[in-house]
């Protein structure tokens, strides 16, 4: 069982893919890493053996993955809406902050539709 | 698209006179402005802009963290008022 960062990695996954299971470590840093510590990107998690764990332990290490990471993105987010700028603003109403259409879709920051009851066509009186 | 680095952080050059002139004589006032795509420079911080935003001026007190954004990022220019049977709007 490789354990990295505080996280399982799957044992049946090559490597590269494995690596992406860590918070803050994509398929091109996962390639760099395996790269680094020699190691072939086709090798399965459960292959590699304690000196390759090693290796690459002490690569990931240097990076902020994880934990670190979240926090880090978290404060980002937070200074935002401290300051009160627009993006800030978004990020509380829960709306999207990179200016994209709000009139359909966005329904990831959205959450589920809500349907108002009894809402009325406009007639002409 | 980000700004070319080789032009520098764009500030409208009044409001940077008419902060160093205040930075100088040490003096506080308010400055009235319509230039919200003015970055905030380190020099703005302590200073009370009064940022137009199309109807009225609303006043932006700078602190340090708010340097690099620009100003009219802090006066918004829509007000939501929230839909109708909406309640807790």
């Amino acid at each position: 069982m490789a354990r990295i960062a505080g996280i399982d990695l799957p044992k049946n996954k090559r490597g590269v893919i494995g690596l992406t299971y860590i918070y803050g470590i994509g398929r091109s840093t996962a390639e760099r890493i395996l790269n680094d510590a020699g190691i072939s990107f086709d090798t399965k998690v459960n292959e590699w053996n304690d000196d390759h764990l090693n290796k690459i332990r002490t690569i990931i290490n240097e990076l902020k993955v994880e934990g670190a990471l979240r926090s880090e993105v978290q404060l980002n987010i937070k200074r935002l809406v401290d300051i009160n700028s627009y993006r800030g603003i978004r990020h509380r109403n829960g709306l999207p902050v990179r200016g994209q259409r709000t009139r359909t879709n966005c329904r990831t920051r959205k959450g589920k539709r809500k349907t108002v009851a009894n809402k009325k066509k406009a007639t002409k009186m | 698209m980000a700004r070319s680095l080789k032009k520098g952080p764009y500030i409208a050059h009044y409001l940077d006179a008419k902060v160093n002139k205040m930075n100088d004589s040490k003096k506080k006032t308010v400055i009235k402005t319509w230039s919200r795509a003015s970055m905030i420079s380190p020099e703005f911080v302590g200073h009370t802009f009064a940022v137009h935003n199309g109807n009225k001026f609303i006043p932006v007190y700078v602190t340090e963290n708010m340097v690099g954004h620009k100003l009219g990022e802090f006066a918004p220019t829509r007000t939501f008022r929230g839909h109708s049977g909406n309640k807790n709007a």
